[in-house]
């Protein structure tokens, strides 16, 4: 839920170049393998639009490992935001797609970047009206610190003290055109 | 295993705006907007709980002067759906009856602090008076032989869920053109978003100057069943002046009515669609009705997710007009 201000940013570093972007993900997804003792029983659910991106991914690269299919969703968590009737206009939806049963099963959450942990408190809402699963494990490329809420993620792609004034930015071949992550800081103009 | 990563939303437009009371003064992407949001929701009604706490606190009112039940439940179902509160006032049992003046009727509604209006009218331009003087959102449900925006809608989003599109088709109403605000906000939505429309009916209820809608008109059902790629009939509204615009209901079926020997000239592909609730045996018959080119039930189904879109949209476009952007 970064707000995309009018303010203008510019590139300040680059976290991640493409292959950096693939081996984080590859380092996860044997992490997601042995931390569970093997995919039985795992799903996954990706957070529109980048996480729902990484998530098949993620998914693709244990399918890889494993030889066998792993299901996969994504998740609008737009109406459960906590501040939708404090931002104007309301935002536009994607859609929720999580065509197989969560209940039981052991559900990664895909995120993008893990900035305040507002965004995954209302994914959990979420995930509670469309099933219950045995266990809801959080996996992010990015957590950028600035917790609000008392929420933590399992699998962290990589760690980056930001401050305030920054954003990262998360760009993917399928949404982006190209897989980079980079910080940006504001420009005042 | 499906699983789509849905694409980043085709249009990057926002809804700004405090009412929905009509589609003649929307763009083509605010319609593209109310469709793709309502496609959102449509996964919602598929869920064990049926519902998303995105209106939460907000209260909605169904005020309805003229009778309605589908439309009506529709609303109230989708206003549940999204955690609104929801109050049903009907013109027979308020104070309407007693001689209240609409505006007054509204401005006790707000004194009560509600926040969005659902309203149907016997008169044209009821809803667009309202919305003029109220700081609630207000939703047209119906007005007269003018608007009906949220039907017009469902119609779209079954065709495009149906066809894939809508640019292109052919699209034929068949029926009381004249009197149908169905009708009208169809031909505004369908046009706009580059379907070929045209209109078919006794001369009576369907007059050559319809053509300034950019439709085509023809009184020769045949003419429009050819080549229609969705066929929208309109219910024969007995309960209107229409009686006297059309012989019998027994010529109106023989004249104008489908049924299998007629529909044997369409496209193998054709969809069949009525806004409900249908006159079996007039202008459709229970064979074509229960058929398998009906639509008829996915349109109910699809206006739950479009009315649930609508509220959605407007309580957002009202906390523009209070940011004062």
């Amino acid at each position: 839920m970064e707000s995309r201000a009018a303010a203008s940013f510019r590139e300040k570093a680059k976290l991640l170049d493409a292959d950096a972007v693939r081996r984080t993900l590859v380092r996860i997804a044997h992490e997601i393998i042995e931390r569970n003792k093997g995919i039985a029983g795992l799903g996954f659910a990706g957070i529109c639009t980048r996480g729902a991106v990484l998530a098949k991914r993620i998914a693709a690269e244990i399918q890889a490992i494993e030889q066998q299919p792993i299901p996969v969703g994504s998740l609008d968590i737009t109406l459960y935001r906590d501040d939708l009737s404090r931002i104007a206009p309301n935002p536009v939806l994607q859609a929720t797609d999580i065509s197989f049963d969560i209940t039981d099963l052991r559900l990664i959450l895909v995120d993008d970047v893990f900035f305040t942990g507002r965004t995954v408190r209302a994914a959990l809402d979420a995930l509670a009206d469309i099933g219950r699963p045995k266990i809801i494990q959080l996996a992010v490329l990015i957590d950028r610190g600035h917790r609000e809420l008392p929420i933590r993620a399992d699998y962290v792609g990589k760690n980056i003290p930001t401050s305030f004034q920054e954003r990262v930015e998360v760009r993917l071949s399928e949404t982006d055109g190209r897989d980079e992550v980079v910080i940006e800081e504001r420009v005042d103009a | 295993m499906t699983t789509t990563v849905s694409s980043p939303a085709s249009t990057t437009v926002q809804w700004t705006k405090k009412d929905l009371l009509g589609l003649r003064e929307l763009s083509v992407d605010e319609i593209k907007l109310l469709l793709s949001t309502a496609e959102s929701f449509r996964e919602i009604s598929l869920r064990p709980i049926k519902k998303v706490p995105a209106l939460r606190g907000k209260t909605v009112v169904n005020l309805f002067f003229e009778p309605s039940t589908r439309t009506r439940t529709s609303f109230e179902l989708a206003a549940k759906r999204v955690s609104a509160d929801l109050i049903n006032i009907t013109a027979s049992t308020s104070s309407i009856a007693k001689g209240e003046t609409i505006i007054d009727t509204i401005k006790n509604l707000e004194a009560l602090k509600v926040d969005i209006l659902v309203i149907r009218h016997a008169a044209a331009g009821v809803p667009h008076l309202v919305a003029k003087h109220a700081y609630a959102s207000v939703i047209n449900a119906g007005d007269g032989s003018h608007e009906h925006p949220t039907q017009a809608l469902l119609d779209m989003l079954t065709i495009q869920e149906k066809l894939g599109r809508i640019e292109g088709l052919r699209v034929s109403i068949i029926g009381d053109i004249a009197h149908s605000r169905v009708a009208r906000s169809n031909i505004w939505g369908l046009t706009k978003l580059g379907a070929s429309v045209t209109v078919c009916g006794p001369p009576t209820l369907v007059p050559a100057c319809m053509e300034q809608f950019g439709v085509r008109v023809t009184w020769d059902v045949r003419e429009a069943i050819r080549d229609a790629d969705v066929l929208m009939l309109l219910r024969v509204q007995h309960e209107r002046q229409e009686t006297a615009l059309v012989p019998n209901l027994r010529e109106y079926r023989l004249r104008y009515g489908i049924d299998r020997e007629r529909l044997k000239d369409a496209k193998p592909s054709v969809i069949i669609m009525h806004p409900g609730p249908v006159n079996r045996g007039v202008e459709l018959d229970s064979a074509i009705a229960d058929g398998p080119h009906s639509v008829i039930l996915d349109q109910v189904t699809n206006g739950l997710a479009v009315r649930m879109a609508a509220l959605y949209l407007v309580s957002g476009g009202a906390k523009v007009e209070e940011v004062g952007g």
